[in-house]
């Protein structure tokens, strides 16, 4: 049955199932290769690995290399934006600043506050939420209680009540801006690893780790967080996202001192010159598109982290045209689309914690009933 | 019913906790608010009185102890006082959030509605198709979802309104006065709020269809699916039957959502001046009005949880599981 033998094989060559890659195709009859972390070989994770990484490097040198000093104003007589042009490649502001060197200078702050931001909410989930996990009963239900009051709040008109009452020259603090950030964006991942180490804790090697006499931290630390690093990972990427798009707001309120140059301020004064309304597409185009990309490529990680996590969520089960790409015998009797029942679907769990994970993330989510 | 009662005993400890953080924020921050106001209001006729109240609302200069502010605050909340707002010439705060509320409640509720119907719909849609050419659907809803929602009000006015001059380009309405509840008027209405519906619609619809092609996914490999499938169901029916299981994590991932949306839909408002909260919201931060602030706040969070308590009662009708345990 083609069915049968193809499923097996499936599971033998987990790597037939990933776009192509360098060297997706494994020869029939050749020994079963198996990458420790196959995460990179989805095409999606290395586009947005790529973005990510080019939007990183352009947070270091971007300030270096743009053309001319961001703030530098070149006419005084000439009140409208003006369009690109070989000086200005990416034209003018109004206050008839460069757009490009803007933009270039501008990417530093919105990466930093968002990682700031990431990295200090994604610390408080994993203290929050795997301690309310791992010690259950009261402990438990107030720290519950607590992620869950942050998570109905909405999030973004209490930032803008905070920092409508910040004095404007502490506004420009992207370390402060990002803690604050991370104080509202943290409920999200504290709740699935909550969820996930309730149910690590009575795994029996972590019994067996207790009954051996391990003390609670590093039963913690060494037997549960290993096992809940693809969720962290995701929570990560989560909240930076979060802090990418939270902090493009604020500064496109015009709530962060408006002289800190940042992707949202440039925003901000987008709308302040109208550029919408008069087609000065240059202001809001590029910063805009910047944010959305950045954006883009987190989003694009963590889908290959769900993937990885519950490996149902890949594109497709095993399909004619893959199958045949992967030389696999039987290829021609597999429909050409993925049709119930008909398609084998390889059940194959990488890591054997996380396959429960997505089930419980998702279970997660059905609330605290 | 337990569960019921219980969440809205949550519900109402989080409204507590959010008057108590609006309560608050003022009074910990560095900076003085009462002089920063007083900084905007140059020029505006400062009465004893307006002095007083002002410092009556944010703590300054007050013989009554912190506790004392706090039951204060707290009776002018039960009584409907918001505080008077600064930057519209001295009128209660509730009375500008009262003349752009509708406006807010109007667009924003029907475009989340929407897009929650709209964006299940395509999820349960891409995952039943899955590897076809409605994969490649999601990494291009990935990129309206993690666009900024402003920054596609701003595509959209510039592409719709000002270059093909479809819709108009801003505001709720043309005349400022309200003639009569006839159709010229509605349509006005409808006319001014296509735009700025379709801009939330699109932004928020990619959440919900990634949300619901994962449980879909997963729902699809259960056996009782393929039960249906293999004893010959029209296929409308097993879609039927893997779909209404599916939906569950949605709906409860509604609450998780619908801050987000509404964040989201007030930044919308701005770009297309559109009279609902966001836009005064815009103003309060602008002329540093910080009752207005507060305000807003508080009926913006009270509005998400009303929401969250209405997706509650629907996961409780819709999943039996929930009320059994009770």
């Amino acid at each position: 049955m083609a069915i049968g033998s193809s499923t097996n094989l499936g599971a033998d060559q987990p790597s037939d199932l990933v776009p192509p890659g360098p060297d997706p195709v494994t020869a029939p009859g050749a020994k079963p290769r198996r990458s420790r972390l196959r995460l990179p070989s989805s095409l999606k994770v290395l586009i947005g690995l790529g973005t990510l990484i080019a939007f990183l490097l352009l947070a270091v040198i971007g300030p270096w290399i743009a053309p001319y000093n961001p703030a530098e104003t070149f006419s005084t007589t000439v009140s409208f934006p003006q369009p690109p042009s070989v000086a200005h490649l990416l034209g003018t502001t109004q206050q008839q600043q460069d757009v490009l060197s803007q933009l270039l200078a501008g990417g530093r702050s919105t990466v930093l506050v968002a990682f700031v931001a990431g990295l200090v909410a994604t610390a408080i989930s994993i203290v929050v939420g795997v301690t309310a996990g791992y010690l259950g009963g009261l402990a438990d239900d107030l720290l519950s209680m607590l992620a869950n009051f942050f998570l109905v709040m909405p999030a973004l008109p209490l930032l803008i009540v905070i920092f409508g009452f910040l004095p404007a020259s502490q506004g420009g603090d992207d370390l402060l801006i990002g803690l604050i950030i991370a104080i509202t964006g943290w409920s999200w991942g504290a709740r699935v690893l909550r969820a996930q180490t309730l149910s690590l804790r009575h795994r029996d090697y972590v019994e067996s780790a207790r009954i051996i006499g391990e003390r609670g931290w590093r039963i913690i630390g060494f037997e549960i967080l290993p096992n809940l690093t693809p969720i962290v990972a995701s929570s990560f990427l989560f909240t930076v996202l979060y802090g990418v798009g939270t902090y493009t707001a604020l500064a496109f309120l015009g709530l962060i001192n408006p002289n800190h140059l940042s992707w949202g301020g440039m925003l901000f004064y987008a709308q302040v010159a109208g550029a919408e309304q008069s087609g000065y597409w240059w202001l809001f185009i590029p910063p805009g598109l910047a944010v959305a990309l950045l954006g883009t490529s987190l989003a694009l990680l963590n889908f290959g982290i769900d993937e990885f996590i519950n490996p149902r969520l890949r594109a497709a089960g095993l399909t004619r045209r893959r199958a045949r790409r992967a030389g696999l015998p039987g290829a021609a009797r597999l429909p050409r689309r993925f049709v119930l029942g008909l398609t084998p679907v390889v059940r194959y769990t990488p890591l054997a914690v996380a396959g429960g994970a997505a089930a419980n993330h998702q279970r997660d989510e059905g609330g605290s009933q | 019913m337990r569960v019921i009662s219980r969440r809205i005993g949550f519900y109402i400890l989080t409204a507590i906790a959010a008057v108590t953080v609006d309560f608050f924020i003022p009074r910990v921050m560095p900076g003085n608010p009462v002089s920063a106001v007083l900084a905007k209001m140059q020029g505006a006729v400062i009465t004893k009185a307006t002095m007083r109240a002002l410092e009556v609302q944010f703590g300054a200069n007050t013989p009554e102890g912190l506790w004392g502010q706090y039951m204060h605050y707290w009776s002018n909340i039960l009584h409907g006082n918001l505080g008077i707002s600064t930057s519209n010439g001295m009128v209660p705060v509730t009375t500008v959030i009262r003349g752009a509320l509708p406006w807010t409640l109007g667009l924003v509720g029907t475009a989340t509605v929407l897009s929650f119907i709209l964006g299940t719909l395509l999820g349960v849609l891409v995952a039943w198709k899955r590897g076809s050419w409605l994969d490649n659907l999601l990494p291009a809803t990935t990129f309206f979802q993690a666009a900024p929602y402003f920054f596609l009000a701003f595509l959209a006015i510039d592409l719709f309104a000002i270059k093909l001059g479809w819709f108009p380009a801003g505001s709720a309405r043309n005349t400022l006065d309200f003639p009569a509840l006839d159709w010229t008027y509605l349509s006005d209405v409808l006319d001014h709020a296509i735009l700025p519906a379709l801009t939330i619609v699109v932004a928020s619809a990619a959440g919900w269809v990634v949300g619901m092609r994962n449980v879909m996914i997963t729902t699809m490999d259960e056996d009782y699916v393929l039960i249906a499938r293999a004893k010959g169901l029209p296929k409308s029916r097993v879609i039927w039957y893997a779909a209404r299981n599916a939906i569950l994590p949605s709906i409860s991932g509604f609450s998780l959502a619908v801050g987000f949306v509404v964040s989201g839909a007030l930044l919308t408002e701005i770009v297309f001046s559109y009279p609902g909260l966001g836009f005064i919201l815009l103003t309060a931060v602008q002329e540093a009005d910080y009752a207005l602030l507060q305000g807003i706040f508080l009926v913006i969070t009270m509005a998400v949880l009303l929401a969250n308590l209405a997706a509650d009662f629907v996961y409780v009708f819709l999943d039996p599981r929930t009320r059994q345990e009770a």
